[in-house]
């Protein structure tokens, strides 16, 4: 479905511009037809920035994204339509991604402007009326309403019954349930795995480690813009080799478990990114040796599909 | 007991009348515990935070007393709580870390706090400094602008700040809900470690993160929709819980080791009610599983074994 080779992207900061900051260095994944990949990693390790990169937002550095073999980077004006046709996007505030003077429902509209000109009323209501119910909600409640007037669950829901009236195949999820409540987050992630049980494929970018298991078959673990590890999700979770993944693993605050004394180091946290392994500074590992502060270890397959960038 | 709040009501005033987001809430806090308080969104939980510390307009105090260490606190006159706020009761309010004065140095805005207060900010700093090791900041910080600071040493910074006239009870607003998963448990522990120290006596730690609560919370206290709805230790809390809404939120928890392909779980159907009119009797009747008759009346909120308290009529019918 979707296919990364190499993608790099670095931002220009600094007053002129004169610094850059490499936000996503050489990343090669693949997500595969009605398959959910989870992309992890903390604020900063260039999640959102791969999301944008795959919705044509900002523009790639190095490397080509591949959409059913085609590189994305080149496509223009119709066929960059039709891609949007396929693939679409959810973001994590749902407050913000409505214009509030507004009514709520404006959003199908526009999709109906742009994308179905010809479509007639009657048969574009049905549409409406068919994808709202597909995202569990009720059309009466909730259409002709302002946003102020629904609820954050309800206005993800919007936002994902949007995306679904385009038939879309791939859909870009970044961070979408971390504004909800705990009591609404399992309803739009059940609607994830139902809409993937009907062939979507997902992109799934949280930093919430529990939610990323429950949803996912493949996790991808991100640290600075390298990939540390990739592969089956329940092989992350319960045999992680890179010591960052164990790190990480080890931190999360679970309800059956308390913490262990896992020591996390705080202040390497702002070094530089040098030559060596990007997560030198805070390894802990007993094995660690000065080899990883020279070069960059490379992702290799540890175990079948199970890959990790780790010299140890 | 160190805080002791008794049938404390606080409203929002608006255009179209009271708001009820607080409403007779009853409970207390002993010396060194470290209580987790937990709900959804507009349940009340800052409401109530804020309340003990800075009760302002639109905030209206109707009813009820807090005691602080067996001293009435004048939480309706803001004039008269200024004797307490930062030195017994300080508060770190959400958003604490984007609060930082941007234009001035931390250490100048330190010292202008403290002199402020009528301390003296030479005398303090030995032990400004010997706190701030403990919290892994160097010194440095103190002569940097906020902009310097990551969001998770913004935090330990805050921290350190709030908690360094050594007050009786600290407010923690959703200190660790913008922080990544790693920084998140060192600044937890930190509260913790805070509390062994005796830097604090006890503490509010207010969250919708249950699992950071089961982490470090001696007791949890669930709300909904303003009212109390459970409290006990936090094992009961999260294994044995009776408040049905207390088990229908922590059944919807995604557990790390939880796939949606082998226990499906599900989230409370409903939205909370509109706290304008809330409905008599029992909040949460309209989307309880377990509603009957009785839930048409207010449930008090009773210990039903020690130290565990609940709100409904169903728990406590039960147990008669």
């Amino acid at each position: 479905m979707i296919k990364l080779e190499k993608v790099s992207k670095t931002y220009r900061t600094g007053t002129f511009g004169g610094k850059l900051l490499p936000a996503v260095v050489d990343v090669s994944f693949d997500v595969r037809d009605g398959e959910v990949v989870s992309l992890i990693g903390e604020s900063g390790s260039g999640k959102s920035t791969i999301g944008k990169m795959i919705l044509r937002l900002i523009t790639i550095t190095s490397g080509r994204i591949l959409f059913n073999d085609i590189d994305i980077s080149t496509i223009k004006e119709g066929d960059l339509k039709n891609y949007y046709h396929d693939v679409q996007s959810v973001f994590q505030d749902p407050f913000s991604s409505y214009n509030p003077i507004f009514k709520a429902d404006r959003i199908f509209s526009i999709i109906r402007q742009e994308f179905f000109p010809k479509v007639k009323d009657s048969q574009w209501n049905e549409k409406v009326d068919s994808s709202l119910k597909a995202v569990g909600l009720n059309p009466d409640q909730v259409l002709n309403k302002f946003p102020h007037q629904l609820s954050g669950g309800q206005l993800q829901r919007f936002l994902i019954a949007r995306a679904l009236l385009l038939d879309i195949k791939f859909l870009v999820a970044d961070e979408i349930i971390s504004m909800l409540d705990a009591s609404t987050r399992v309803d739009v992630l059940n609607l994830l795995a139902e809409l993937k049980s009907k062939g979507l494929s997902i992109l799934f970018i949280t930093h919430d480690l529990s939610l990323g298991y429950y949803i996912s078959e493949r996790a991808i673990i991100l640290y600075r813009g390298c990939i540390v590890e990739m592969g089956d999700t329940k092989k992350i979770y319960f045999d992680p080799i890179h010591p960052y993944t164990k790190m990480l693993m080890a931190s999360v605050p679970r309800l059956d478990k308390k913490w262990e004394k896992v020591e996390v180091e705080l202040k390497a946290k702002q070094a530089e990114i040098t030559e060596g392994c990007v997560y030198y500074e805070r390894c802990k590992s007993p094995r660690r040796s000065t080899k990883c502060n020279l070069k960059r270890p490379d992702l290799v397959e540890v175990s079948p599909g199970h890959f990790a960038s780790c010299f140890l | 007991m160190s805080l002791q709040i008794k049938n404390l009501v606080v409203y929002y005033q608006t255009l179209r009348g009271y708001v009820k987001a607080l409403d007779d809430v009853t409970f207390s806090i002993s010396d060194g515990e470290i209580m987790g308080l937990a709900g959804e969104s507009g349940c009340g939980k800052t409401t109530l935070g804020n309340s003990l510390i800075r009760l302002e307009p639109p905030m209206k105090y109707i009813k009820g007393d807090v005691e602080l260490d067996n001293e009435k606190l004048p939480v309706w006159n803001s004039s008269q709580m200024n004797a307490f706020r930062f030195k017994k009761i300080s508060i770190i309010p959400q958003y604490a870390m984007n609060a930082l004065n941007p234009t001035i140095k931390i250490g100048k805005m330190i010292s202008e706090l403290l002199s402020s207060r009528k301390f003296n900010y030479k005398k303090i700093k030995p032990e400004l400094e010997r706190r701030l090791d403990l919290v892994e900041l160097t010194h440095d910080v103190l002569n940097m602008y906020p902009i310097e600071l990551s969001g998770g040493m913004k935090q330990r910074m805050v921290l350190v700040l709030s908690t360094l006239l050594d007050p009786s009870l600290l407010i923690a607003d959703e200190i660790t809900s913008a922080l990544d998963v790693s920084t998140q448990k060192a600044v937890a522990e930190m509260l913790v470690e805070f509390r062994n120290r005796k830097f604090v006596k006890s503490m509010i730690v207010i969250t919708h993160d249950i699992s950071i609560l089961y982490q470090i919370a001696d007791s949890i206290l669930v709300m909904y929709a303003g009212k109390l709805a459970e409290k006990a230790s936090t094992n009961v809390i999260v294994n044995t819980p009776r408040h049905p809404y207390t088990k229908l939120l922590i059944s919807s928890l995604p557990k790390v080791g939880v796939r949606y392909t082998e226990k499906k779980l599900s989230g409370i159907p409903g939205n909370t009610p509109l706290l304008l009119d809330p409905p008599a009797g029992c909040r949460f009747r309209d989307r309880c599983p377990v509603a009957f008759d009785r839930c048409f009346e207010e449930p008090p909120f009773v210990e039903i074994e020690k130290d565990h308290y609940i709100a409904c009529w169903k728990e406590c019918t039960e147990n008669d």
